[in-house]
């Protein structure tokens, strides 16, 4: 699939040495938690279960090649008091993913935020609103 | 797939102001970690039913407790570390600091390494982890008050205290009739717990019997047949309980310490509906072929 909503609009890899360690339910140790990837796509799927909540996504890159993401947040219990529900996203919305990418380089993350077709951001959890994960030592 | 890669500014800045933006924590006891400083309640809260969640408030003045009783819908917030453990005990978490090191026998630290969490300093891939609960396995205790402890109703009876939460939908029974733990009991998940009044206000609970498979908490702390757990409840006020974990195994541990800190429930409306929660084996199976596995680089299958 080609088009102007496909295209990967910002992909941007944060490095900073200011950055903290995130949290995972599972754990961090499958993701690089220096990096951030911003990503432009279509929902492929919703996943509202869990252990986690999974969106799956494809994306196009400048060469006209479609790119299936996933991306990872918290059980339902823990992302409904961040503004996540089962109806969030649906199939064909398109939708722009920030995510925390998998160090084996395959197109996996964590979700840190999520624009709605409508504008609206849903954070991942462990980048706003749980603000006492400080002392989680880097993995 | 080639991409162009850009630093952006904004998010540049926000990763340089949140560490200054974050509340400053209260200087921990003796090394562990109070519980009653969780983090505030996040904007959108409400229940399955939509009815508002009340979120856990420490600061403002509630009628007096009400004597021996405990019972109601208490929420503890969602708080990562100091609520829902995900870094093991909340007071002691796993964090790789002197003053959380535990205090392991030989034979603790040697049952210690053959557990495989998913995160704290020992963290291995989601697929490379052996936590029985990563499989549904029933959490058991001490662990059902020590991670993924949330919203938990307590109904009290003339013979006991029944415990309902909401991770794995769990119910549990406290007896309160006079009656001794057993002596040798067949191991349960759960134990075998009793219960009493330690004043007006504080309630009690012993637990013995423990099937050893369950894992202490999140971390993988390891316990022997012979852990005693003692759960204190803490009737602060009207609107707010206290609780309180130690763990007692000789075998594993050089002396008792503290799991849980006073962590602090908010008594919730009585129309209140406790979420559900549940490990489905089903949808564990669907996370880990489309997520848990490739993202550690195996089979998704």
């Amino acid at each position: 699939m080609k088009g102007k909503f496909l295209m990967v609009l910002a992909l941007g890899i944060g490095v900073s040495i200011f950055s903290r360690p995130l949290f995972a339910h599972h754990g961090a140790a499958a993701y690089d938690m220096e990096k951030s990837v911003t990503l432009k796509g279509t929902v492929t799927k919703w996943l509202w279960a869990n252990p986690h909540v999974v969106l799956q996504f494809d994306v196009t890159d400048d060469h006209g090649q479609v790119v299936q993401w996933s991306a990872e947040t918290e059980n339902p219990s823990s992302m409904v008091h961040y503004g996540y529900t089962k109806e969030s996203m649906k199939p064909g919305d398109q939708v722009t993913v920030t995510v925390v990418p998998a160090k084996n380089g395959k197109p996996f993350g964590r979700i840190r935020e999520v624009v709605l077709p409508n504008g609206q951001k849903l954070s991942g959890r462990g980048v706003q609103g749980d603000t006492r994960v400080d002392d989680i030592p880097k993995q | 797939m080639r991409i162009r890669f850009v630093v952006p500014s904004v998010v540049l800045a926000a990763l340089i102001i949140s560490p200054l933006a974050r509340p400053q924590t209260a200087p921990p006891r003796s090394g562990a970690v109070r519980d009653q400083d969780a983090a505030p309640a996040a904007p959108v809260d409400v229940d399955d039913w939509g009815h508002p969640v009340t979120p856990v408030r420490s600061d403002h003045k509630a009628a007096p407790a009400p004597r021996h009783d405990i019972s109601g819908i208490w929420d503890p917030g969602i708080d990562p570390v100091r609520v829902l453990g995900v870094l093991g005990a909340s007071a002691m978490p796993e964090d790789g600091k002197p003053e959380h090191e535990l205090p392991y026998t030989p034979l603790g630290r040697e049952a210690l390494s053959h557990t495989k969490p998913t995160s704290g300093v020992r963290s291995v891939l989601p697929a490379d982890t052996n936590d029985p609960v990563f499989y549904c396995d029933p959490q058991g205790m001490p662990r059902e008050v020590l991670y993924e402890l949330r919203a938990t109703q307590i109904l009290q009876t003339p013979q006991s205290m029944v415990f309902l939460y909401q991770f794995g939908k769990i119910w549990r029974v406290v007896w309160t009739d006079g009656r001794e733990l057993p002596k040798d009991p067949e191991p349960r998940w759960f134990g075998y717990s009793v219960g009493k009044w330690e004043d007006d206000y504080t309630f009690v609970v012993q637990t013995s019997g423990i099937d050893e498979r369950t894992w202490v908490d999140r971390a993988g702390r390891p316990h022997s047949r012979d852990l005693r757990v003692e759960e204190r409840y803490h009737r602060v006020d009207h609107d707010h309980l206290e609780l309180t974990v130690a763990i007692n195994d000789p075998k594993m541990y050089t002396k008792p310490w503290v799991a849980r800190d006073r962590l602090l429930f908010q008594l919730q409306k009585s129309d209140y509906d406790v979420r559900e929660m549940l490990c489905s084996p089903a949808d564990v199976a669907e996370y880990n072929k489309i997520f848990g596995n490739p993202v550690s680089g195996k089979d998704p299958q």
